[in-house]
């Protein structure tokens, strides 16, 4: 989405608008190259601290190109001298599962931000899709696998759909505001699962009633691995589902007039409004379809990956993966490649920082984790500070134009 | 001000600019939107920092980098939209950060109440110091603005577009302060678009154009027009040419209507009008008597308590704004930029605003973003909207091409009935001229238009038939000539009740 329009004058520079329209007034203004100065920044900053905190500065290199080899995004390197059997090979595949779920939960986000909402509560949504898939891939067992799948998948992620509409009714009627009722529903989300796979609960594990988990996927409803060894977790299909969701989300807003409705209402309630669209329909429907991504990533992570459900034992980038899905959103400035792009990089530094570091003797294995909530947090921190950073591009950029007296240019955004 | 220059990215706002004032003058900086008048002031008042050039005080250079350094310096501003406190008196409000203590710290009430009081009589202001300026009018909150630069020893005063809020009643009740204060000696610089109150109350009048002085005229000799061409660099039509209406059938009746606000207070009381094919009926008003919330009613914007709202034939009382659109209502709102574009929309989807869910914009839910385009291109052309392509973000364009946005977007969906709220406002002359030709020339094409502006000339000069709004309620209607007076009078509650 480019376009070569004439630059705004000052007067227009102060619009007041939605956040929604604040975002995309910084996109076209920043580009591509904010978001890659924000990871940059993020990086840098970290280096700094780790160099500081470790008194070396060798230390903090070996850290960085640990959780770069970690990420096994060397492999892509030499993608034909390395079979499988190879760690990177193996590293990769661990990368890309982790992305599956975030790129979903990114979407998520992405959306709802899209309609001018802030959709917390991915986590929630997340879970009740992780729930959904694993009651109905334990029971049905011996159905056709493929009608199996798409069951727990379909079922998951409208049940997900459907509670995240929650707040967008609560929204719409009462005008509670979303970022406070998702959470709440975050939590209640938790504890509904806690006491389903709890010991007594209806969902809980049928064989060992003394231990909080569920109980198995059935071996039919298990989405295959296509890229890994036997015995261990491999690349599952989901990764096929999530790049097609990403083709989804981007059909879904710039081809359809449902699209066109969201995109209005979170540019300019108001306008959408005059323009005859009714905006409460759209709180509603946003956040239900915001929801069905977050729920979809909670059935792909069931059915390929943990199988069933521990209370309190999941990992925790695993039970975090709405929250993550936040800063992969706001990295990819709420669009459909950059949310991609976004769930990679995180995805890469999660099980890069995770294996690279906690197996390796660099640094203090506890941490080494640590380290990737800093990186996390820093690159949400420069993300929210994008606006300071295009100040300083900015004023750099007048900087250089002055001395050579030519009329001002706007750089242009391409997303 | 000697060559002043100033920048923003992409437009330089002040180009070599040179103005002078002296002592005891009212001087005007006429100029069209954008032109850099409010630039230049800002420069003046140390809110931006000129690129190049200086500035002289008596005589003296200066440099200001702080408006606190402006005032203390004698400049003061007297802002477009008032920087008062609601709920402080206006003795209070005038004295605010410059208030007279006593026993170091305490504030001294009675003190300050005492100087306001003083200053007020002087200069014949008729402002009680004791009065909340929430519960004054909105001329004297004016006034207020204008005291606070005064107890600051403002010797220079700048007033920016000082009328835009006013009556006619209140704005010459301006112009007899500012003569008053002329007499002081104080220098005033008037920020205006307005040519009749320039010729009005002005010594001197320099033109800003594009960011450059264009001249520097005395009042004697200067007209209307000539002041206009140098505005637009062109010669303007200042009066509208219209000929007699040519009525039809009534395509918009409104029987009784009641409209509450979103605080629950009821805005429109009982209103009934009807608007007949082929006519332009104007409704006159001060700001806040019920126009937003009759506006919102008519387009299904908002809930009716009562009445009815017929379109063609067709009931639409309590109707959506889909329902109302659908049934023929086209409607220039009051606020582009608020509501009447998404401004980070390009101008093709800007233009499917109201249609976009319709063939052949799309079908069945699908979008054809290159048909939006295509008739975006037909419309730039046909409605002549500059600045840009079908792609171009509609906020990238300047005031007067998103009004020709909206407007080639609400014509071309051929209403029955257009709403024209406030079509002009902040447009500059060469834009005004051309919305009311395009204004006459649809109602000519037989569409009935309602009018609703607080600019009482535009009401006068496009209006067939024109209904006085006050506090919710039609207190007047004319039809044929009728003087500037009788209406203004009726604004403020004072004419006779004499609904037709």
């Amino acid at each position: 989405m480019s376009d070569p329009g004439p630059s705004p004058t000052p007067e227009e520079a102060a619009e007041t608008g939605t956040l929604a329209a604040s975002i995309a007034l910084k996109q076209r203004a920043g580009g591509i190259i904010v978001p890659v100065v924000t990871v940059v920044f993020a990086f840098v900053m970290s280096f700094i601290i780790v160099a500081a905190t470790q008194h070396s500065v060798h230390t903090a290199l070996v850290v960085f190109k640990e959780i770069f080899l970690g990420s096994g995004l060397n492999w892509l390197a030499h993608p034909t001298t390395n079979t499988f059997t190879s760690i990177s090979a193996y590293n990769l595949s661990q990368t890309l599962l982790q992305t599956t779920p975030l790129i979903l939960t990114g979407l998520a986000v992405a959306f709802a931000f899209r309609c001018g909402m802030f959709n917390i509560g991915g986590n929630g949504q997340y879970l009740v899709g992780l729930i959904v898939a694993n009651w109905l891939g334990v029971d049905f067992a011996g159905l056709n696998p493929f009608l199996h799948i798409l069951l727990c998948m379909s079922a998951g992620t409208l049940a997900a759909a459907a509670y995240a509409g929650i707040a967008g009714v609560l929204k719409a009627t009462v005008g509670a505001h979303e970022v406070i009722s998702t959470i709440m529903l975050n939590w209640i989300a938790y504890w509904t699962a806690s006491w389903l796979f709890g010991a007594g609960g209806a969902l809980q594990n049928s064989t060992s009633p003394t231990n909080p988990v569920s109980n198995q996927v059935s071996p039919g409803a298990r989405l295959p691995d296509f890229w890994g060894k036997q015995g261990f977790q491999g690349l599952h299909v989901g990764i096929f589902v999530s790049l097609a969701a990403v083709v989804v989300f981007w059909i879904l807003l710039n081809r359809t007039t449902l699209g066109y409705e969201v995109r209005a209402v979170g540019f300019n309630p108001d306008a959408a409004a005059y323009g005859g669209i009714n905006v409460k329909k759209n709180f509603i429907r946003a956040m239900a379809i915001s929801g069905a991504f977050a729920g979809l990533a909670g059935t792909l992570d069931m059915l390929g990956g943990a199988q069933n459900y521990q209370v309190g034992q999941l990992d925790i980038p695993f039970i975090q993966v709405g929250f993550i899905g936040i800063a992969v959103a706001l990295l990819g400035r709420n669009t459909a490649v950059g949310t991609l792009l976004g769930a990679l990089l995180f995805g890469g530094l999660l099980y890069g920082s995770f294996h690279g570091l906690g197996s390796s003797s660099v640094i203090d294995p506890t941490l080494a984790s640590n380290l990737t909530y800093i990186i996390q947090g820093l690159v949400v921190l420069f993300v929210g500070a994008d606006v300071l950073i295009l100040y300083v591009w900015n004023s750099r950029k007048k900087a250089r134009r002055r001395p050579r007296g030519k009329p001002a240019e706007r750089v242009e955004a391409t997303t | 001000m000697r060559g002043i220059r100033k920048e923003f990215p992409g437009v330089v706002a002040n180009d070599e600019v040179s103005f002078e004032v002296r002592r005891g003058e009212v001087h005007a900086l006429l100029g069209e939107n954008g032109a850099g008048k409010s630039t230049l002031m800002n420069i003046l008042y140390g809110l931006y920092r000129p690129d190049g050039g200086e500035i002289r005080l008596n005589g003296k250079p200066v440099s200001f980098s702080s408006a606190r350094e402006a005032i203390n310096a004698g400049i003061g501003m007297v802002h477009q939209h008032f920087m008062l406190i609601p709920v402080m008196t206006v003795a209070e409000n005038v004295v605010l950060g410059t208030e007279p203590v006593r026993e170091g710290v305490l504030l001294d009430e009675r003190a300050a109440a005492r100087r306001v009081a003083d200053m007020a009589k002087t200069f014949n202001f008729a402002v009680d110091p004791e009065a909340l300026v929430e519960d004054i009018s909105v001329g004297q909150q004016q006034r207020v603005e204008i005291m606070k630069a005064l107890y600051r020893n403002a010797d220079v005063l700048i007033l920016d577009e000082p009328t835009a809020v006013l009556t006619p009643q209140e704005a010459s009740d301006l112009f007899d302060i500012l003569q008053t204060l002329r007499q002081e000696g104080m220098s005033i610089i008037f920020i205006s678009h307005k040519l009749n109150e320039v010729l009005e109350i002005a010594d001197r009048i320099t033109v800003l154009r594009r960011g450059k002085t264009i001249e520097t005229v005395s009042r004697h000799g200067a007209t209307e027009a000539s002041l206009a061409r140098a505005m637009v660099g062109r010669d303007v039509l200042l009066r509208v040419d219209k000929p007699q209406a040519a009525t039809g059938d009534v395509l918009l009746t409104v029987q009784d209507l009641h409209v509450r606000d979103d605080r629950g207070i009821e805005k429109v009381r009982g209103v009934s009008l009807d608007v007949r094919a082929g006519e332009i009926v104007g409704i006159a008003g001060v700001d806040g008597n019920g126009q937003s919330e009759l506006i919102d009613a008519l387009t299904g914007l908002q809930k009716i308590e009562s009445g009815a709202v017929t379109i063609a034939g067709r009931e639409l009382s309590h109707a959506s704004a889909r329902a109302a659109l659908d049934a023929g209502i086209g409607h220039i709102p009051e606020d582009r930029q608020r509501r009447g574009l998404v401004l980070e929309f390009s101008i093709a989807e800007n233009i499917a605003l109201h249609d976009y869910a319709k063939p052949p914009t799309a079908r069945s839910g699908w979008l054809f973003p290159g048909r939006m385009v295509q008739r975006a291109k037909t419309l730039i052309k046909e409605f002549d909207v500059r600045g840009g392509g079908p792609l171009t973000r509609a906020g990238g364009l300047s005031g007067g091409n998103q009004q020709k946005l909206v407007v080639a977007r609400e014509i071309d969906r051929d209403p029955k009935v257009l709403i024209a709220a406030q079509p002009t406002r902040g447009l500059d002359v060469g834009a005004i001229e051309y919305l009311h030709r395009r204004l006459v020339a649809e109602r000519d094409e037989g569409r009935a238009i309602l009018l609703i502006s607080l600019e009482l000339e535009e009401i006068l000069s496009l209006s067939d038939r024109i209904l006085v709004l006050f506090e919710g309620e039609i207190v007047g209607e004319h039809t044929g000539e009728v003087s500037e007076e009788t209406i203004g009078l009726e604004m403020l509650g004072g004419g006779e009740k004499a609904v037709a």
